[in-house]
């Protein structure tokens, strides 16, 4: 009688016990945020192109490293430089399952495009997971071999010489300013849903030169079938150590684009940490380490949430500086 | 002809490895269910199943993610034939008979047309795409935007020759199109245009996939309402072996069609900037204005079920071409198989072919393999999906309605759309009622975008002098064409009364 009693007293201590802990489980569960449907990954340029790849290969490794319980959904709106994603991610305000990836028109497009109403410091900062660089091309047919070769040809041919890119506002038409400006010639700047589309339009010799990423034009330059003549960095980058760079060359142009990865204003702060734990993970993995040499990118510091805030808001004015030095009518074209 | 016959073959036989075929199997039987079910279109399904392909080898994973892409090519035209909402974007011209031919009875026609139009475009594009890749990228290249341009003035064109005596009606929905079109961010400036009431869900613009089921899916419910007062009949059902094989064997009747309609389907989803939609839609409007009788389209006839099929299984493998070879995906499927080149390491590019032979050949062999399974599958299930028409109408017709919102909501996930679908749906049906051609509408959402685009970007580069599409040779044999297309069933027409006036 007494064991039995004792037994039941055990069970119920044991159950009693099962219960705290699941409950405290629970409990944990409940302060540990997770994606609960579909995340949508919004890129704010074409298929093909810089932005959509690193999507792609983050959403990938997501999948393969099984990092998220719900799948990564990468969704191109190249519309108007961008400002569709903008506007899309704007509407979408206080929703956890949606992300943006960036390019510096998330800075630029918004400062001339004032009528889309989108202030970018207000969006959710997540991680920067890159800097992106910028290189000057040309067909390899072409007779161009030098900066010098290039400003002189560009400058015979005068406005008809045709630079491609992926739209007015974006971050190569701010770099085409730039080097307009520098060089004291004027192009025409015509835009492309997205960075492949413009390589394949220097390869068909639809346009002139461009200033494609890396990532977009280095395995046409693989192939032997386009000329990097310059590249817009601070130092030689390891795959380009041939080209020189503008400063070598006493041109004051070095621009970068930031790689990141943003959420909707107001996204809940459990939403937030728990991406930024995701993309730090991602970040630091050797697979995406090894994109980053590869293909020229810079991933040497992982700038995330409040840091990564006070980057873009640095940034912000950097672009406002550049666009009022350059004009934006020299960017628009209008 | 033996460098490319021996990684042929290594590459066919190479999916029919064990763990591959497997996988190309239950990939075709998933990708048919994913592209008849309207809202998961194939995008989704590819993105929740990327996970499966990180357990297998690449050239395994490659071969599943192409089966999944072409089962819904072929699934697409199962919920447009048997419920009249198109599955996905691709499957809309599919619609305009297959709907009709339904109606009359007659979906498991409808249903092996569409199968074996399919199968045959698949498989004139992939022998295609065998022989002749590297020339075609070479050509591909040669495609600048005043020849995009011109390129969708040769598709509007089909559809305005093909009207009939209804010319200004089909300009007039054409416009509308276009309008609607226009709505949302002006893609190269990015000015907000058209921003109806202030109504911030414009700001998108006009999903085409949200104007086509309202159209097609709540406009058709409302017209089957009208027209029967709620008592349709329920249609009866036959399905054998012999009466499937007469359904096959129907085809030689409109085979010309499905050759033309592969061919152009092909061409079309090579260009990096168009892609199965524009390619089904066209072939539609071509086989129109060529048919011995084009009145019968739009009424359930055979060949206009044919063309578009043959033509969006057609370019489906067309769109490869520029992923494999430039590195950009025609299609947001595309864009996922593009995704896992990257994450396997496999850059697409120039160089792909001759750096990862063993990749790239068994992709183009499971392509061969895949297309004919995937008929196989196709007309096996034609039964069972025919047998979703002898329910009830009371029953069918929320059924569908469901599926109509789900499917509005899917692409961007907002009631807006959905409003808005509804709001097409009304509209589709009183344009319907007082005989205006909407097909017409739906094409000029799907190209006005492209050609827009195309158009600005070609005047930017010839500073802004319109000569630009006819000096180059290409675009000013596309506006020949066009215009001998827009004027051809007018002249017929006359040669014919002055025949029967003599």
């Amino acid at each position: 009688m007494k064991d039995s009693r004792r037994n039941v007293l055990k069970i119920g201590l044991a159950a009693g016990l099962g219960l705290a802990v699941s409950v405290g489980m629970v409990g944990n569960a409940a302060a540990q945020w997770e994606p609960k449907k579909p995340v949508e990954f919004i890129i704010m340029a074409g298929t093909g192109g810089g932005a959509d790849q690193i999507a792609r290969l983050l959403q990938g490794l997501i999948e393969k490293k099984n990092l998220s319980p719900r799948p990564f959904i990468p969704i191109n709106k190249p519309g108007g430089s961008g400002a569709e994603a903008l506007r899309y991610l704007q509407d979408k305000a206080g929703d956890d399952h949606t992300l943006l990836v960036t390019l510096n028109s998330f800075y630029t497009t918004p400062i001339i495009q004032k009528d889309i109403g989108v202030d970018p410091s207000k969006f959710t900062p997540i991680g920067r997971m890159a800097l992106d660089t910028f290189l000057l091309w040309v067909h390899s047919d072409s007779d161009i071999k030098d900066l010098d070769g290039y400003v002189a040809k560009v400058k015979g041919t005068g406005q008809s010489w045709k630079v491609g890119g992926t739209g007015s506002g974006q971050e190569d038409s701010i770099l085409t300013a730039m080097m307009e400006k520098e060089f004291d010639y004027k192009v025409t700047y015509i835009p492309f849903p997205g960075g492949g589309t413009v390589a394949k339009n220097l390869i068909g010799k639809q346009i002139d030169s461009t200033v494609n990423n890396p990532a977009e034009q280095g395995e046409f330059y693989r192939a032997g079938q386009s000329r990097p003549i310059v590249q817009f960095t601070g130092e030689r980058m390891a795959a380009y150590k041939d080209v020189p760079t503008a400063k070598e060359l006493g041109h004051d142009i070095e621009y970068y684009m930031q790689r990141s990865i943003n959420g909707p204003p107001g996204m809940s702060k459990e939403a937030q940490d728990w991406y930024i734990n995701l993309f730090s993970t991602l970040y630091q993995s050797e697979e995406w380490q090894k994109f980053c040499v590869d293909d020229g990118l810079d991933c040497t510091e992982w700038v995330a949430g409040g840091d990564l805030a006070s980057f873009h808001a640095a940034q912000l004015t950097r672009h406002q500086e550049l666009i009022a030095a350059v004009g934006a009518e020299a960017i628009t074209g209008q | 002809m033996e460098a490319i016959l021996d990684p042929l073959i290594a590459g066919i036989l190479q999916s029919f490895e064990p763990l591959n075929f497997a996988m190309l199997i239950l990939g075709c039987s998933v990708g048919l269910l994913v592209g008849a079910l309207p809202g998961l279109g194939s995008v989704n399904g590819v993105a929740i199943l990327l996970p499966v392909t990180f357990l297998v080898p690449p050239t395994t994973a490659i071969i599943f993610l192409a089966a999944i892409y072409y089962g819904a090519m072929y699934g697409g035209a199962v919920s447009s034939i048997t419920l009249g909402i198109p599955g996905a974007s691709t499957a809309v011209a599919t619609v305009f008979d297959g709907r009709p031919l339904a109606q009359k009875g007659k979906a498991d026609l409808a249903l092996v047309t569409a199968a074996v139009a399919s199968f045959i475009g698949g498989t004139i594009s992939v022998i295609l795409f065998t022989l002749f890749a590297p020339p075609l990228a070479e050509f591909a290249l040669k495609f600048g935007p005043p020849e995009e341009f011109t390129l969708m003035i040769l598709a509007f064109a089909t559809f305005i020759g093909l009207s009939g005596d209804s010319i200004p009606k089909t300009i007039f929905s054409i416009l509308i199109g276009l309008v609607l079109a226009t709505v949302g961010l002006d893609i190269i400036s990015g000015k907000p245009r058209l921003i109806f009431f202030d109504i911030d869900g414009f700001f998108h613009g006009v999903n085409f996939l949200v104007l086509a089921i309202g159209i097609y899916g709540i406009g058709e419910m409302l017209w089957t309402l009208e027209e029967t007062k709620g008592e349709v009949q329920v249609h009866k059902v036959t399905s054998s072996l012999k009466s499937l094989w007469n359904n096959v064997r129907k085809l030689k009747d409109y085979f010309a069609t499905t050759i033309v309609g592969s061919l152009i389907g092909y061409f079309v989803g090579m260009l990096p900037a168009a892609g199965a939609t524009p390619a089904s839609l066209m072939s539609y409007g071509l086989a129109k204005t060529f048919s011995k009788d084009p009145d019968s389209f739009g009424k359930g006839e055979p060949a206009g079920v044919a063309a578009p099929e043959s033509a969006n299984n057609a370019a489906s493998t067309g769109s490869m071409l520029p992923m494999i070879t430039l590195g950009i995906p025609g299609s947001p499927t595309t864009a996922i198989l593009l995704g896992g080149m990257i994450i396997w390491g496999l850059r697409p590019g120039p160089l792909l072919f001759s750096e990862h032979p063993d990749f790239v050949w068994g992709l183009i062999g499971s392509l061969y393999v895949a297309n004919f399974f995937t008929v196989i599958i196709n007309l096996a299930f034609i039964p069972i999906f025919v047998r979703v028409l002898t329910l009830k109408f009371t029953i069918l017709a929320p059924m569908i309605f469901i599926l109509c919102i789900v499917g509005g909501y899917a692409p961007t996930q907002t009631m807006h759309d959905v409003w808005l679908m509804l709001l097409f749906g009304v509209v589709g049906y009183l344009l319907r009622k007082l005989n205006y051609p909407v097909a017409p509408a739906v094409l000029a959402i799907v190209l006005g975008p492209l050609a827009e685009q195309s158009f600005r970007q070609s005047l930017l580069m010839s500073q802004a002098e319109m000569s630009i599409f006819v000096e180059r040779p290409l675009s000013a044999v596309f506006l020949l064409i066009a215009i001998l297309l827009a004027a051809y069933p007018t002249m017929s027409r006359l040669i014919k009364n002055g025949k029967t006036a003599e």
